[in-house]
């Protein structure tokens, strides 16, 4: 028997008994004398694993307990047959972009017989499914990993450097990473670091609408990153999604700047500290900012190592200074503080912090108000942690340090080159001077 | 014309619609309740059609997308969270929307799925923010006793109602997210019902027992029926929507002369010997014969560089001006077509020509251009070319549909009763699992807990109308089919008044003032109750009644105690009663003397003609005897 899911022992031996297969057409008579008929569906990991799950010819499924059941009799079997896409969509434009897939679906197909979701990544399928597209770039795909974005390591991201590295090395526009949405900042602030002298653009793109609905905000977000792809005058590691809860207009966000700030809104990226890149809208773009790292260098210097001793925590009130001692004590090679305020943590774990870069580790402090800088000179406590060696990464993102530490770990344990590199601007990561504008307003509508 | 419903195998089977008075939405915690607030957000989607994995895109979805239609939604914090607004999961699906559901499916005597898997349903015609409707089998099974006929149910769903639409501009379409997401119990009966009559009273019958539950909404909008209508050699047709119940058996009855027009025409075509190849796609421009027009609608289009098309329709003539329901010709089917795929006006056909400004001369110009021979018709439409010619294309479909007599689609009611096609009928192959929604286990417990407490049946209820309540035949038969039946057993319950009294306050009140055009609907349960208060606490009179319940459905921000200083509801006040009571028992003294206890009536009567309106008449009649009996006593 294959694919019957999570269904218990009991239903299964009951399956087998009776020679009845997921995907068979059933007939089943419940005890009260219910009767139905359908295609029996595998369990999923959810719900009473004792009840089928039977879908009716209406379209509904229904759950029938094995327990009620008086006769339940296998009547036919339901083959998938995929038809053949029956027009062939053609790009109509020269312009090459290459499309990395790492999870999640782009583009997906729903089997209604069974219920089921297929992700579809081909650029035939894509072009199916956003037909625009077409006018803006000739796709190619690489389905490079198919994981969820909490499962991505430092390693995979070694990995799409080296990858993006290559692509970027043919006759192409840019390259279009898609990225689950979870760890998205991550990964863009370690491809930030990873690929130097960027020759073309490149762009995370995710979904927080999957693509089996009509409602997916995967269009408007891969249109965008088309087009930054083939119209952008920069060549950085962004991150394109969109730019409200409406479907006109994505924004560009800077990857060592990005930060997930909803856990379900499409809208849910932010630049931090820092304006966003730019804006699309109407398949064209416009950009928010002077500064930027034009197009045409001579090509990614790929600079792709992560020290993963590297630890992100964050301080609370009553904290335990054991956790440090433990990361220390366990071999880590740098610790990144998410500390309150400017960057505070309470008295006792100077002490802790202090003995760890004695022993040579970076401690770096951001701050858990994730907007502003953090400063150390301002309290008692703060001169305390700058005399014990810690180093304030001013208004970098926290998640953004952790990344830049394992970069320049790999690169360096010397505690003095660290400090310089750490405070050293690579990718926008870090800058002197914050403007009013950055911090959203409280309120939707003065009063 | 009288139709044979027999004859013609007349099959109906209704879908059943009724919100659910649940104090959440199905899948999260809004209110559910319609609002006249501004909208604070307006926001703008687009829809696409989700891929099959067999290739199909489905016909109604295509149709949609077709449209390219751009979507407002209208939100406040009113109304809608980030769940309407596609922007959040749903939460866990309402208990007490399930509880409601499984309360009425065991009411039906349908039997209960083991456990609720949530399906999502593609519609996106924008009526749902994500392109789905969440919708869940509950039960299956069970029938319903109509006039001594069986009508089997064949399913009971729960599904989060749509979003309501405010306005249609051209390609934008604008939706209130207020309507989104109130629990809908769906019930289907199977297509037994062979008249129209039968089918209003299934209706009203199965309206009156969800009402007996007390856990469903009213008022206008809150139930809508989907009727499924077909005859023989005709087709399943869907109309969806009817949201009135006197409407109901009008429908069906223009639905089944529409399709036995049809069949008529088809009859027609066949003996005129034309097939699907004389229909052929040739469309014309015939813009030059109308470039000194005095028709308004082309003039209009040709000075913003539209197009003049035409189509030959071979073996037509005298079809389309055939009239198939009151006042809608066979045209205006084709026209209806044409409008719902490409959202354009202004067609004109041959057999209502010459007229809008279109001569007799232009006529003969296009039949020239069109090679038009001594049966055909032609359709002329004016507009942006490509949409005219894409019209024309859907247009030639639907004639060539006309030889099978009835093609299968979804059509909407007209205000008087005729129907509109909305769009085709869509395929099975639109459901898949709403992956976002554990399922639910209905437990042997659960479903005891909840036959434990079923509502009483409507012949219970009518019995204890009758003993308990003293309504008299008429006035339970009324109360049990009344709208108003939850809170007739409510005020009863919760105020100290008789039954009589509130059953002919809740139908014949009710119903004169809406008649004078107060809109009683408007009038919030507790506000009725509020009324009902006022009167047990002796501070209005029951005459006083109708002109308080017009007063507050007239303000609705004010309650019943403005309603009686604004209205200078006066009352007496016991002492001021007694007073009364005893002068005119002084002033009659003879009367007294004279009759005795039969003295009661005519003292009444004149005591009545002073305090009417200000005090409740069972009160005059208590303290009077208490009165009267004293002073005999001491004669």
């Amino acid at each position: 028997m294959e694919e019957v899911g999570f269904y218990s022992d009991k239903v299964i031996r009951l399956l087998e008994e009776l020679r009845i297969n997921v995907f068979d057409i059933i007939r089943v008579r419940r005890v009260d004398g219910l009767e139905v008929e359908g295609l029996l569906l595998p369990r999923p990991q959810y719900g009473d694993p004792d009840v089928l799950i039977i879908k009716l010819k209406n379209g509904y499924n229904i759950g029938v307990s094995v327990d009620q059941i008086e006769y339940i009799k296998k009547i036919g079997t339901h083959l998938h047959k995929p038809s053949p896409r029956k027009i062939i969509h053609k790009p109509v434009t020269e312009k090459r972009v290459f499309i990395v897939g790492t999870g999640g679906t782009i583009a997906s197909r729903i089997d209604y017989m069974t219920g089921a979701v297929y992700p579809k990544f081909s650029p035939e399928d894509i072009y199916e499914l956003i037909p625009e597209i077409r006018e803006i770039a000739t796709i190619e795909t690489i389905q490079l990993y198919n994981i969820f974005s909490e499962d991505m390591t430092p390693e995979n991201w070694s990995k799409i450097a080296e990858l993006v590295a290559e692509l970027l090395q043919s006759d192409i526009e840019g390259v279009v990473i898609a990225h689950g949405t979870d760890t998205m900042g991550y990964t863009a602030a370690a491809l930030s670091f990873a690929l130097c002298n960027l020759n073309s653009p490149v762009i995370l793109v995710g979904a927080q609408r999957s693509s089996d609905r009509p409602s997916t905000d995967t269009a408007l977000n891969l249109i965008s990153s088309l087009v930054v792809a083939t119209k952008a005058p920069f060549a950085e590691v962004v991150i394109t999604m969109h730019a409200s809860v409406e479907d006109n207009y994505a924004v560009v966000h800077r990857g060592t700047r990005a930060r997930k700030m909803h856990t379900s809104r499409r809208d849910a990226f932010r630049s931090i500290n820092s304006p966003p890149l730019a804006i699309v809208k109407d398949r064209e773009l416009k950009l928010l900012v002077d500064e930027y790292k034009p197009r045409g260098g001579e090509g990614p210097l790929l600079i792709n190592k992560f020290d993963d001793k590297v630890a992100l925590i964050k301080f609370y009130p009553g904290m335990d200074p054991e956790l440090i001692d433990i990361l220390v004590d366990k071999g880590y090679h740098g610790i990144v503080i998410e500390g309150t305020g400017l960057g505070h943590v309470r008295g006792p774990l100077v002490k802790s912090i202090e003995r760890g870069v004695e022993e040579g580790i970076a401690v770096v402090m951001a701050s858990q108000c994730i907007w502003g800088r953090v400063n150390l000179n301002v309290y008692r406590r703060g001169v305390e942690l700058l005399r014990a060696g810690v180093i304030p990464v001013g208004d970098m993102l926290a998640e953004t340090a952790f990344v830049k530490l394992m970069w320049v770990l790999a690169q360096t344990r010397d505690l003095k080159e660290v400090r310089k590199k750490m405070l050293t601007c690579y990718a926008y990561e870090i800058s002197e001077r914050s403007l009013y504008e950055y911090y959203p307003p409280v309120l939707h509508f003065a009063p | 014309m009288e139709l044979d419903y027999q004859k013609l195998g007349l099959k109906v089977g209704l879908e059943f619609h009724q919100m659910l008075d649940t104090k959440g939405k199905l899948f999260c915690s809004c209110p559910t309740k319609i609002s006249k607030e501004k909208a604070s957000l307006k926001l703008l989607r687009y829809l696409r059609p989700a891929q099959s994995e067999l290739g199909e895109v489905d016909p109604a979805a295509q149709f949609e997308y077709e449209r390219k239609r751009t979507f407002i939604y209208e939100y406040s914090p009113q109304w809608a969270c980030l769940v309407e607004l596609d922007e959040e999961p749903p939460h866990d699906l309402d208990r007490e929307a399930l509880r409601i559901a499984l309360t009425i499916a065991l009411m039906l005597g349908s039997k209960p799925v083991d456990e609720v898997q949530v399906m999502r349903k593609i519609v996106i015609d924008g009526s749902n923010t994500t392109g789905f409707q969440r919708t869940a089998l509950i039960a299956i099974g069970g029938s319903i006793r109509v006039d001594g006929k069986e009508i089997p149910i064949q399913t009971i769903c729960l599904e989060e109602d749509a979003a309501r639409i405010i306005d249609v501009r051209g390609d934008l379409v604008n939706y209130r997210l207020d309507r989104l997401g109130i629990p809908l119990i769906e019930i289907a009966t199977a297509p037994v019902i062979n008249s129209p009559e039968e089918a209003e009273l299934v209706a009203l019958r199965i309206g009156q027992l969800l009402r007996i539950t007390g856990m469903v909404k009213r008022g206008l909008g809150t139930i809508r029926q989907d009727l499924n209508v077909s005859i023989k050699e005709g087709a399943k047709i869907e109309i969806k929507g009817v949201q009135k119940l006197e409407l109901i058996s009008k429908v069906i009855k223009y639905e089944v002369l529409r399709q036995y027009n049809l069949l008529k025409i088809r009859d027609e075509l066949r003996k005129r010997g034309i097939n699907k190849e004389d229909l052929e796609e040739n469309i014309v421009d015939v813009t030059e014969h109308f470039q000194d027009t005095n028709c308004r609608v082309i003039k209009k289009v040709l000075k913003r560089n539209g197009r003049v098309l035409a189509i030959k329709l071979k073996g037509f003539k005298g079809l389309l001006g055939l009239e198939i329901q009151p006042k809608r010709r066979f045209g205006t089917e084709l026209a209806d077509y044409a409008r719902a795929w490409t959202g354009i006006g202004g067609i004109f056909h041959s057999d209502e020509l010459p007229a809008y400004g279109i001569t007799e001369e232009e006529v003969l110009k296009v039949n020239k251009a069109l090679d038009l021979e001594e049966y055909d018709a032609f359709v002329l439409i004016a507009g942006p070319p490509e949409r005219c010619r894409r019209a024309l294309e859907i247009i030639l479909e639907r004639a060539k549909a006309a030889l099978n007599g009835v093609p299968e689609e979804t059509r909407g009611p007209n205000p008087d009763g005729t129907t509109h096609y909305t769009r085709p009928r869509p395929g099975a192959a639109r459901m898949y699992p709403e992956t976002d929604i554990r399922p639910v286990r209905i437990t042997k417990e659960m479903l005891e807990e909840i036959k434990s407490k079923l509502p009483e049946p409507p012949e219970k209820k009518y019995e204890r109308f009758i003993k308990e309540y003293r309504l008299g035949e008429e006035l339970a038969r009324k109360m049990l089919r009344s709208y108003y039946l939850d809170l007739f057993e409510r005020i009863v319950e919760e105020c100290r008044v008789s039954p009589r009294l509130v059953a002919s306050v809740l139908e014949d009140v009710m119903k004169g003032l809406r008649r004078e055009g107060v809109p009683v609907e408007e009038l919030e349960d507790k506000t009725i109750v509020d009324v009902f208060k006022a009167l047990s606490e002796g501070k209005m009179s029951k005459e006083a009644i109708p002109e308080v319940l017009r007063y507050l459905a007239e303000n609705r921000d004010k309650g019943v105690e403005d309603a009686l200083r604004d209205l200078g509801v006066k009352v007496l006040s016991l002492e001021e009663l007694d007073k009364i009571i005893l002068r005119i028992l002084q002033e009659n003294t003879d009367l007294i003397k004279r009759k005795r206890e039969r003295a009661f009536s005519p003292l009444m009567g004149l005591i009545m003609r002073e305090v009417r309106g200000k005090v409740d008449g069972r009160i005059v009649s208590e303290r009077l005897k208490e009165k009267l009996s004293e002073i005999l006593s001491q004669l």
